[in-house]
């Protein structure tokens, strides 16, 4: 399974991670070595992102087809952390014109669909999104929902491939399997790297098990001193030759967010 | 100067002495062209009927650079008991929904149990599959179901009929177009999983489309392969034994056949060339023609042997006479193919080039493996009667007795004839190029009558601003027009974004009936869609609708089955009205309409072909007979056939396709070698016996006369073959082209004798010799015995 033979440290820490496997009971004794593998990995990664609280960015999305046609969108971005449950969200839209103001509020749950609502300025209403269905295009784009929403460990299985290096880097690469059946993808290859647990490429693979889509991460910057966020996401549709890119910029933490932020009531407000 | 009867002299002496050389030496020649058929595809791309160039192709794969790609399979599901709204049958098309998106190449599908229905209920706007889990549903959900199938714009007569008797379950497919198997690959896969649900429900699958139609191409090719391909064994092996009445013979004529056949294929593989049905003809074709020239060489053969010469040197004398007709004939039949490459198809550039390349295969084999055979092998000659040559010699009676009254005929009928060539329409629907025999037709046949319409119109309305399209001026506009579409005789069905913002209003205002109208408000038209987008599943996006800056929207029509006049008429009628009432620049494109102009762009193309090949034909003619006075005389009896052929099926059907463009060159070709024999005989007996133009018809008939009507009848035979094919464009080319064949006959029978003995009255001096006809009196006895 393995096609590059790990390096010294990174052999030490499967070891560790191994461990920490056969320790952690609560687990169902059903996982393969290779299963509990790429769990751990997940919980790894999940477990470095924890505590980071709240953070806010300004976001830039280009959808591009393959013949050039450009088209831009842009929008502002907030999140709160839940302690035993998946992370709220508020994204207001900024451009086009026409939805400015457009707010779009989720609740990702560790459990079943997230809840979804949208604040429509022109109709001065919020509408809940009453749809288990929530893999389509994020406006448009390349992006599902489901690829840009908070991944909670939960959504998926996991199966730990191998390990490979590029870019200078090791990394691990799992393969997940989304839990929901209405999800657009039958599998998805992560890789992350063993430093830092950061995804840096994810392959979508559709129902059909034909590769998809390809996202890649770059531009890593810490913040508070832990946590990593990419300034840079780039998804190719590998079937219509579309793409998608993202920037993010102007990252805070620590703004002091509460819940009651991030409710039905605040969206009309968020602006 | 040499003559070059002096040297095809020393050939047939060379050929004689190294027979087994050169019997070695051409059949490795024709192993190794033959050998590259391994490397000939068969393109299953409907495209492939279409040059780059090709300005509704142009137009067709911008719009599909726009939008999503429209290659489809329709699966129609047909219950059984007639009614879709059953649990039994909804949970089909819920299996057959789940189980399409895992077919190869398969981007998106479409059905009535995943259409978003969307509905208010309070504050929330609900979107869910309209149908999820059937096999539960209360007789009031299944109603509740129906009414809401049959009463949606975007499924009634698309993806449910009005009774609600059939649905159907669209597939797109975004193929790479990279390797030529995808389309046979996606259809085996669809048919299986076809199977797959008749197995299990009590239903009855049926399917078209764009992926079908390129398979369809693919298989009614394969199909003519395996049937017309061994008929044409049987008919060369019967016209040959009965014409030479022996084995040997009739399997050294085979060899050399089926070897020009497979030259053909072969070096149309080393230059690239890949198959489709009318490029696929190609072998049917080489095959017929190259029975012509191994009989010419073998009757003669036989004729020597019969009159007491040994076998080699009735071999030798066979060269001699052969050898220049022969290649003269080879050269007017590939310059007549030749001018396919005028033509805007590339299938039939292919299809011309393979079968010159066959020809002069052909040729080649003919005057060296068939006669290094014919030395090895042993052979007898039958013996003879001479019926058929009797009955010659009486038509030249009549011909010579009753002139006045054969071109007095000649002309009324040619006129009668020719006054019916306007009765003739061209029609190219890419259906009814497949005769029933197909299951393609078939079932696209029950999906127009019985579920929606196969051909299909695209309009992208350009709106001029990024995300224009909901801006409520444009949406009005998109609405006028597709009530205008909807309002058209030929539409069945317009798929339009502006009924989704109609419902949208309607359920962003608690489904309040009255507010089933556009969203005046640009902004709030932009966040309904916003809205909408997000909550739609993986798949069922709006990129088929709508381009990536929303600026441009896709509106696409389905038709009733129609020629391609209505189609034409109603594309154009679009576009006139966007023009007139919208002040938008849109054409009607697709595939179907790409088909119905076929023909008009291939008919141009045709008449600059066509010329070239008349005039590099007559000039050869002109040049080998060393007559202008007859080279010019030729074109009549050259041209006349299939004109009159044109003039006969205007009358008789009155409906031709593209491959009616391709026709008059083709049989240009084929029929000129009739008129360059008469010709020269006619001409050898007037210059070298020094018969006045009477005499010379009488003995021009007689040496010539039984050879001609043989040759004719075996090209019809052949075309006669071609003419069963599955495909229409094959089979039409094929009957057109045996009848100008039997209508050739008969001009250069009747007319081409009277015309001669009319204007060639003047005496000759017998002093010019002849590039390429050395009959001698001997051939008289070219008889096969046919009578």
């Amino acid at each position: 399974m393995i096609r590059n033979w790990p390096k010294p440290r990174t052999l030490i820490r499967f070891a560790a991670l191994l461990t920490l496997a056969a320790m952690t009971q609560a687990e169902p004794t059903s996982l393969s070595a290779s299963q509990q593998l790429g769990l751990e990995i997940a919980r790894e990664a999940d477990r470095r992102d924890l505590g980071f609280g709240d953070n806010a960015s300004e976001l830039t999305m280009t959808l591009r087809n393959q013949y050039g046609e450009e088209s831009v969108r842009r929008m502002r971005n907030k999140t709160l952390e839940q302690n035993d449950d998946g992370d709220k969200s508020l994204i207001v839209f900024d451009n086009p014109r026409d939805v400015k103001g457009t707010a779009f509020l989720s609740f990702t749950h560790k459990a079943g669909a997230d809840d979804q609502w949208l604040y429509l300025p022109a109709l001065k209403r919020v509408k809940r999104i009453a749809s288990s269905n929530k893999s389509g295009p994020f406006m448009g784009s390349e992006f599902a929902y489901e690829d840009i929403s908070s991944q909670e460990v939960e959504k998926y299985s996991y199966n730990f491939l191998r390990n490979e290096s590029f870019n200078g880097r090791n990394h691990f690469v799992i393969e997940r399997d989304p839990v929901d059946p209405k999800s657009g993808y039958s599998r998805q290859e992560v890789w992350l790297d063993t430093e830092e647990y950061r995804v840096w490429k994810v392959d979508y693979y559709d129902r059909k098990g034909d590769l998809l889509k390809t996202l890649t991460l770059s531009d890593y910057q810490q913040y508070l001193n832990k946590y990593w966020r990419a300034d840079h996401w780039l998804m190719q549709n590998h079937q219509t030759g579309k793409s998608t890119e993202l920037s993010y910029k102007g990252w805070r933490f620590a703004n002091g967010y509460r819940d009651r932020d991030f409710t039905k009531n605040s969206l009309a407000r968020a602006k | 100067m040499q003559s070059p009867q002096d040297w095809v002299s020393r050939y047939a002496d060379w050929l004689i002495r190294r027979r087994w050389l050169i019997l070695i030496g051409a059949l490795l020649l024709a192993l190794m062209a033959a050998s590259g058929a391994r490397l000939i595809g068969f393109n299953n791309d409907y495209r492939v009927f279409f040059s780059e160039d090709n300005p509704q192709l142009q137009e067709f794969e911008q719009l599909q650079r726009t939008y999503t790609k429209v290659d489809n399979i329709l699966f129609a599901v047909e219950p059984l008991d007639g009614d879709v709204f059953s649990p039994d049958v909804l949970e089909a098309v819920e299996a057959l929904t789940a189980q399409a998106w895992h077919l190869p190449y398969s981007l998106r599908v479409d059905s009535i149990t995943n259409y978003q229905h969307t509905y208010a209920e309070g504050d929330d706007l609900v979107v869910q599959d309209l149908v999820e889990n059937a096999s539960g549903y209360s007789r009031g959900e299944l109603g509740e179901v129906k009414t809401v199938a049959l009463s949606e714009p975007l499924l009634a007569q698309r993806l449910i009929n009005a009774d609600g008797s059939v649905t159907g379950v669209n597939v797109t497919f975004q193929m790479p177009q990279k390797s030529l198997d995808e389309a046979p690959t996606a259809v085996a896969a669809a048919r299986l999983l076809a199977e797959e649900i008749e197995d299990r429900y009590s239903v009855q699958v049926h399917m078209t489309g764009m992926v079908m139609l390129s398979n369809a191409f693919f298989e009614s090719a394969m199909s003519d392969m395996s049937t017309l391909v061994p008929i044409m064994y049987g008919v060369i092996i019967l016209i040959t034994f009965l014409l030479v009445r022996s084995v040997s013979a009739t399997i050294a004529a085979l060899t050399v056949i089926v070897l020009s056949m497979m030259s053909g294929m072969g070096l149309a593989g080393y230059l690239g060339i890949q198959l489709s049905p009318p490029s696929s003809s190609a072998t049917t074709i080489i095959m017929t023609l190259a029975v012509a020239d191994s009989i010419h060489i073998l009757v003669t053969l036989f004729a020597g042997m019969r009159q007491g010469l040994s076998k080699h040197d009735a071999i030798r004398q066979s060269l001699k006479l052969n050898m220049g007709p022969v290649f003269l004939t080879s050269v007017t039949t590939a310059i007549g193919f030749l001018s396919m490459n005028f033509s805007d198809a590339p299938p039939f550039h292919d299809l011309g080039n393979i079968t010159a390349i066959g020809v002069m295969a052909a040729f080649i084999l003919s005057v060296t493996l068939l006669p290094a055979l014919m030395a090895v092998l042993p052979a007898k000659a039958a013996k003879g009667s001479s019926r058929l040559g009797l009955s010659m010699d009486r038509l030249a009676d009549f011909v010579v007795a009753r002139q006045r009254f054969i071109l007095f005929g000649s002309l009324v009928f040619s006129l009668a004839l020719l006054s019916m060539i306007p009765l003739n329409h061209v029609e190219d629907d890419f259906l009814n190029y497949f005769d029933e025999s197909q299951e393609f037709r078939r079932d696209s046949d029950f999906i127009n009558e019985r579920l929606t319409g196969v051909y299909q119109l695209q309009y992208s309305l350009k709106s001029g601003q990024n995300n224009g399209v909901s801006d409520p001026e444009f949406l009005q506009k998109l609405q006028a027009f597709t009530d205008w579409l909807r309002t058209q005789p030929e539409v069945r069905h317009v798929n339009t974004i502006s009924d989704t913002f109609a419902r949208l209003n309607k359920n962003l205002h608690g489904d309040d009936e009255s507010y089933y109208r556009l969203p005046q408000d640009p902004e709030l038209a932009a966040q309904y869609l916003l809205l909408y987008e997000l909550s739609l599943p993986y798949g069922l996006d709006l990129n088929n609708q709508l381009n990536v800056s929303k600026s441009s929207t896709q509106v696409i029509v389905t038709l009733n089955n129609a020629g391609s006049t209505q189609l034409k008429d109603i594309a154009e009628r679009g576009s006139q009205w966007l023009k007139q009432n919208a002040g938008l620049e849109a054409y009607g494109v697709g595939p179907s309409i790409m088909f119905a102009y076929i023909a008009d762009r291939n008919i141009q193309g045709m008449l600059v072909g066509t010329l070239v090949a008349m005039v590099l034909i007559s000039l050869l003619i002109g040049f080998a007979l060393r007559s202008v006075k007859l080279g010019v005389l030729s074109l009549i009896p050259n041209l006349l056939p299939a004109g009159l052929a044109f003039g006969l099926w205007g009358g008789l059907v009155g409906e031709v396709n593209v491959a009616v463009s391709m026709v008059t060159g083709m049989a240009l070709g084929i029929v000129v070698d009739d008129t360059v024999h008469f010709l020269s005989k006619y001409l050898r007996a007037r210059r070298e016996q020094g018969l006045d133009s009477q005499e010379a018809v009488r003995h021009t008939f007689s040496t010539v006369g039984v050879a001609i009507v043989v040759t004719s009848l075996i090209l019809v035979a052949g075309f006669a073959v071609l003419a069963q094919s599955s495909f229409g464009m094959n089979s039409n080319m094929a009957i057109l082209t045996a009848i100008a064949i039997g209508m050739a006959l008969v001009a250069d029978f009747l007319l081409l004798p009277v015309l001669l003995m009319k204007l060639d009255r003047k005496p000759l001096s017998p002093t010019s010799t002849q590039v390429i006809s050395h009959s001698s009196d001997k051939e008289q006895d070219y008889d096969p015995q046919l009578a």
